[in-house]
């Protein structure tokens, strides 16, 4: 495990922000943390990327200690936070050359990362302009950028497309998912499921600084319930009918079925309604999202 | 730290100077206000209030210096909202996350504040040569005033930097930072001491800036320096060695929490 936390807990104040977090992140991988809007997931991005101390508990990055051994981690790591963390008068250029030095890969190094990240994330025409000029996607494009350089092995994002209109949060993940396929590990939280479901191997949800469930976004939508199949009538009579000989759920027009989610069931419903001289309008198969799935356990 | 370390910390901080000196360059607001306004204010006391003034010499020549150290205490407050800004925006996370030295960043920040002071004030100096600013002082008393008046830049810009690192934001830094403006307003700036009520003498007399201002006077215009060059000396040396102190442990305790 390249990321390993053991009982974090942080409180400031009164308040109790972690409250014993447990967590860990195989290399390669992709975890999302997930969660509302104060359920510690930036500051479980804190604690391992050296910025805050933990009250208790341990981490460790590549096996170096958050607390003992910062300046080791830093060198594996890096981070981009909810706000785009660029100078605004510097250009595009000048922001990803200056990380290159404070990087120490040497005038020339920086210089020549600076244009491969560049041509990679498509700014090499808004390179010489000021970050001023740019629009949020590009930002946050040069944000991530900025985080490159070093080529760190583990990558901190920290609500990466928050505040992004759909096409540039779909660049965003496209960039991630590019990322990903070159070996890097990922520790992303997000308040949005569908990013979520998307981009992690795993998911770890949090909601008032503890850790409610965790799994593959496929385990976590077993864990609240099957699947069901959707049946579209185009009246009422024929979904009373139906209703008669199919156990599930009608409302409007439509009657909701459980389902094992295998083609014998889908088959056998069908094979059911053709008996009884039924024909549904249309058919679709349902699993629950994380939406579902974040509802039942937050409830 | 060992030799290698040394070279990266410097290597840092040469970075850090770099990227605050060029934003100091591109803040045109703030570069045109640290020269414009204590432009404005020489203006104003050798042309306005400078006839009621009596200093016993040319009013010009006595308030140029205390022109000179509103323009640096001026440029050098605007370094607690350049600070603040990065403290508020997540830049410092950024940067804090980056395996540098932490003295790196402030180190930029006070760099550029002197090299933006150090540039308005040679040209508050050119302006007030035009309007009739008539200094004496060999070669020798002019590397001391300026030696002096960059320490005194110098341990401003570290105070400031301090401040702006406990600042909330680039609004309450330049509230926190406001009595730097106002310091020199109660020195021997603008008129002498003794022309003060007896109660406000000896806060004018006693505060630093008084005899930084005397020591400049002295090595420029040739009044007795009466000791006040060790004096200011002092000052200077002690808020540099206590600003630094201070500036470095705010910055690791706000970024360290």
């Amino acid at each position: 495990m390249i990321v390993e936390a053991t009982e974090l807990r942080k409180s400031y104040g009164a308040t109790e922000v972690l409250a014993g977090v447990d967590l860990s992140v195989a290399e390669g991988s992709v975890l999302a943390l997930l969660g509302p809007n104060g359920a510690g997931k930036t500051t479980i991005v804190r604690i391992l990327t050296t910025l805050t101390r933990p009250d208790a508990g341990t981490a460790t990055i590549d096996g170096y200690d958050v607390l003992r051994e910062p300046a080791r981690v830093r060198g594996v790591i890096s981070l981009t936070g909810q706000f785009a963390a660029v100078d605004e008068n510097q250009t595009g250029r000048e922001n990803l050359v200056m990380v290159g030095r404070l990087m120490h890969l040497g005038r020339r190094g920086a210089q020549r990362r600076t244009g491969e990240l560049l041509e990679q994330f498509g700014l090499t025409g808004a390179m010489d302009r000021r970050v001023k000029t740019y629009s949020g996607g590009m930002r946050r494009k040069l944000d991530l950028a900025m985080s490159l350089i070093g080529r760190p092995r583990v990558i901190f994002l920290d609500e990466p497309t928050t505040g992004l209109d759909p096409a540039s949060r779909s660049a965003m993940w496209d960039a991630i998912v590019e990322l990903v396929r070159d070996g890097t590990t990922i520790l992303l939280t997000t308040q949005y499921l569908e990013e979520a479901d998307r981009l992690a191997d795993r998911i770890v949800l949090l909601d008032h600084g503890r850790v409610i469930a965790s799994g593959s976004a496929d385990s976590l939508k077993t864990q609240i319930g099957g699947e069901r199949i959707e049946l579209r009538f185009t009246d009422e009579v024929q979904l009373l009918k139906a209703t008669g000989v199919l156990d599930g759920l009608a409302d409007q027009l439509v009657l909701t079925v459980p389902s094992d989610g295998t083609a014998a069931h889908l088959h056998h419903v069908l094979d059911v309604l053709r008996d009884n001289g039924l024909e549904p309008e249309r058919v679709s198969s349902h699993r629950p999202t994380l939406d579902d799935v974040f509802l039942a356990l937050t409830a | 730290m060992s030799h290698q370390g040394v070279v990266a910390a410097c290597s840092d901080a040469v970075t850090m100077i770099d990227r605050s000196v060029r934003l100091a360059r591109r803040n045109v607001d703030t570069l045109f206000a640290s020269i414009l306004l204590p432009l404005l204010m020489m203006a104003l006391f050798v042309y306005v209030f400078g006839g009621a003034i009596n200093t016993g010499t040319e009013y010009v020549n006595y308030v140029v210096p205390g022109i000179l150290l509103l323009t640096t205490g001026y440029g050098a407050a605007s370094t607690a909202m350049v600070v603040a800004d990065d403290m508020d925006t997540g830049m410092i996370d950024r940067l804090r996350s980056l395996p540098i030295h932490s003295f790196a960043v402030l180190t930029g920040h006070v760099v550029a504040s002197v090299a933006r002071n150090a540039a308005a004030t040679a040209i508050v100096i050119l302006a007030s040569l035009a309007m009739g600013f008539r200094p004496g002082g060999g070669v020798v008393d002019w590397l001391a005033a300026i030696g002096l008046l960059l320490l005194y830049v110098v341990a401003l810009s570290w105070l400031a930097a301090g401040l702006g690192v406990i600042a909330k934001s680039v609004e309450s830094a330049s509230t926190l930072s406001f009595f730097m403006l106002f310091l020199p307003y109660l020195s021997s700036a603008f008129v002498p001491p003794e022309t003060m009520p007896s109660w406000l003498r000896p806060v004018s007399e006693n505060q630093p800036i008084t005899p930084v201002i005397e020591t400049v006077r002295s090595l420029l215009i040739g009044t007795p320096m009466d000791g006040n060059g060790t004096l200011a000396l002092a000052w200077c040396s002690g808020l540099l060695l206590f600003s630094v102190v201070l500036a470095s442990s705010l910055y690791r305790r706000r970024t360290g929490r």
